[in-house]
């Protein structure tokens, strides 16, 4: 891997002065991530949201643990009342298959972008999109029930009264990272299928590292932005994964 | 492609770790489906949890391909959680105990 890096003439430390200066003197026109630039601030966005729910999930675990009331049990509480008998967990396993599988529809679509196969990447992400507001429906069932079992936020009939507080506030944020998804999935297949990042100004950036030299643009269309749309669904994903097993199942 | 970045691999490969991924979510709801208690309910939720957590990183996001400047910066910070969660952890066991001291 011959990454050959391209200084800039322009750049040193004697390029030019106030805030124009301080830009150039930070960056010393140097790329430490050789990636296009919508993909290395998706990924430090992504960062700070895994501190925010690394956070959210050590609060839980404070609380769970300092308590002297039993917790209640997630395997009795999230059981579904189906044929006459208690499946225990029913409803979470289905959403998180849900959601396992808008990840690999979410991956094929991104595999499309880079063939560029415009209209079958759009389908998949609204196909992704799809499975998304199916998993917040079942997390607005799932809510509902528990409220109208007598769940709150300062207490629940089967125990520690944490519980329900820690349950809306950690659901609650990844259903809203959910919905904020499927928007913004629903937003880049529809400018996808209009064409808009088939120009030479398209957003995300582009693979080849900008330092200077002029972009290639005879390949046209940029599908970068599905790649960066998909980090963000594939991350929605992974919390989950977190959120099942530490709350759910433990 | 000279600066290693593009991500452009067989589709069979989503596949599998498709099929992968529902193995192993079918996997840990079994742990709790077969009522698994005790050290090795949490060792199995956990061992499931981070292949998952792996796979999802590595192949659905590309990051296993991407160059180490990049694994780097966005692998090790997290890893200041589990600080947060060593110093919580020991504040929960206290708090636990002066709580069955004083309000029992």
């Amino acid at each position: 891997m011959s990454a050959v890096h391209v200084p800039v003439a322009a750049a040193g430390p004697t390029a030019g002065a106030g805030w124009r200066g301080l830009v150039a003197d930070w960056s010393s026109d140097r790329e430490a991530f050789q990636v296009a630039w919508g993909k290395a601030m998706m990924w430090i966005f992504l960062l700070s949201d895994t501190f925010i729910f690394g956070s959210f999930l050590t609060g839980y675990m404070t609380v769970r643990s300092s308590t002297t009331v039993p917790w209640p049990n997630p395997s009795q509480v999230f059981a579904l009342h189906i044929g006459g008998a208690d499946v225990p967990l029913l409803l979470i396993a289905i959403m998180t298959f849900v959601l396992i599988s808008s990840s690999g529809t979410m991956a094929m679509a991104v595999n499309c972008a880079y063939r560029r196969d415009r209209v079958n990447a759009a389908v998949l992400m609204f196909v992704t999109a799809a499975f998304g507001v199916t998993f917040v429906s079942m997390q607005a069932f799932e809510w509902t029930k528990l409220i109208l079992e007598g769940v709150r936020p300062w207490g629940n009939p089967w125990g520690a009264a944490q519980f329900g507080s820690t349950f809306f506030m950690i659901t609650g944020f990844h259903g809203l990272h959910v919905t904020a998804g499927v928007i913004y999935l629903s937003v880049v297949a529809v400018r996808l299928l209009r064409g808009k990042y088939d120009g030479p100004k398209a957003t995300g950036g582009r693979e080849e590292p900008s330092s200077g030299r002029a972009v290639p643009l005879e390949r046209g269309a940029n599908y970068q932005i599905v790649e960066i749309a998909g980090l963000y669904w594939h991350f929605v994903d992974l919390v989950w994964v977190f959120i099942f097993a530490l709350f759910y199942l433990w | 492609m000279s600066t290693g970045t593009t991500q452009q691999h067989p589709i069979g490969l989503y596949l599998k770790i498709w099929a992968l991924l529902f193995v192993l979510s079918t996997l840990s709801y079994g742990v709790d489906y077969f009522h698994i208690q005790g050290l090795l309910r949490w060792g199995l939720i956990v061992l499931f949890m981070l292949l998952k957590a792996g796979l999802i990183v590595a192949v659905f996001m590309h990051l296993a391909w991407e160059r180490l400047a990049l694994i780097c910066a966005i692998l090790l910070p997290p890893l200041c959680l589990l600080v947060l969660v060593g110093l919580m952890a020991a504040e929960a066991d206290y708090t636990h105990l002066t709580r069955l001291l004083f309000f029992r």
